[in-house]
């Protein structure tokens, strides 16, 4: 019907940032956009496959380094998180207001194909493997792939 | 052919338009869908969204003071 198309950089692994990132996505496909989420770097720890702590990938270090990272469930508020409390007080609000919470835009978002694509490059060096994340994981790819898929569209980097 | 219906009078954006197409998807081309929603955003956009996408609205009709029925058929 139309070949409006958005791409979405997530760099962030921030709870509310995520939330601004899937809204806009889930907001636009449901329009008719093409919509591509690229995640990169800190913003891989919201489509890792194990939602806490897991000491995934290769290596002490990226171990060490991904179970610090954390999953879904350890996502902070860019600000005001005191200790990753905030994430759960903004969430039961949210569902308090009726507002869609982080799980339900990223459910929306998969059922409105939505897709998904994580950077090769961080990925290596956190020594993690498509496995390691949702299997809505469609590719992994680096720049070159990335400004391909997102050529002639919007791109936003959160 | 039949008729369903969503009440999204307590969603806000962009869950209102969200559900919509995601409902609008299930169904059939001819299909009604009555979405019930309430002024503002959601009168605004939902019958605009679905229209653009080929579908038709067929009325909207207002059911309480500030609550409205977009009856929509599926293109």
């Amino acid at each position: 019907m139309n070949n409006k198309k958005l791409s979405i950089v997530l760099f962030s692994g921030d709870f509310d940032k995520a939330i601004a990132a899937f809204t806009i996505a889930s907001g636009a496909a449901a329009v008719n956009y093409e919509v591509n989420l690229f995640f990169t770097f800190w913003g891989l720890n919201v489509i890792k496959k194990y939602k806490g702590r897991n000491p995934a990938g290769k290596g002490f270090l990226a171990r060490t380094f991904n179970f610090l990272m954390g999953g879904f469930k350890n996502l902070p508020l860019s600000r005001l998180n005191f200790a990753g409390i905030s994430p759960k007080l903004m969430t039961g609000l949210m569902k308090k207001r009726n507002v869609a919470t982080l799980k339900e835009l990223v459910d929306a978002a998969i059922q409105l194909n939505i897709n998904l694509y994580a950077c090769e490059m961080s990925i290596n060096i956190l020594g993690l493997k498509k496995e390691d994340f949702i299997p809505e994981v469609k590719e992994i790819l680096g720049v070159a792939k990335f400004l391909n898929i997102s050529e002639g569209g919007e791109i936003l980097f959160i | 052919m039949k008729t369903v219906r969503l009440d999204i009078t307590k969603d806000h954006c962009p869950m209102t338009f969200v559900k919509t197409k995601l409902e609008l998807e299930k169904l059939q081309k001819g299909d009604i869908l009555e979405v019930i929603l309430k002024e503002g955003e959601p009168l605004e956009n939902v019958p605009k969204t679905v229209t653009e996408q080929g579908n038709k609205v067929i009325d909207i009709k207002k059911i309480q003071d500030d609550i409205h029925m977009v009856i929509i058929e599926k293109g």
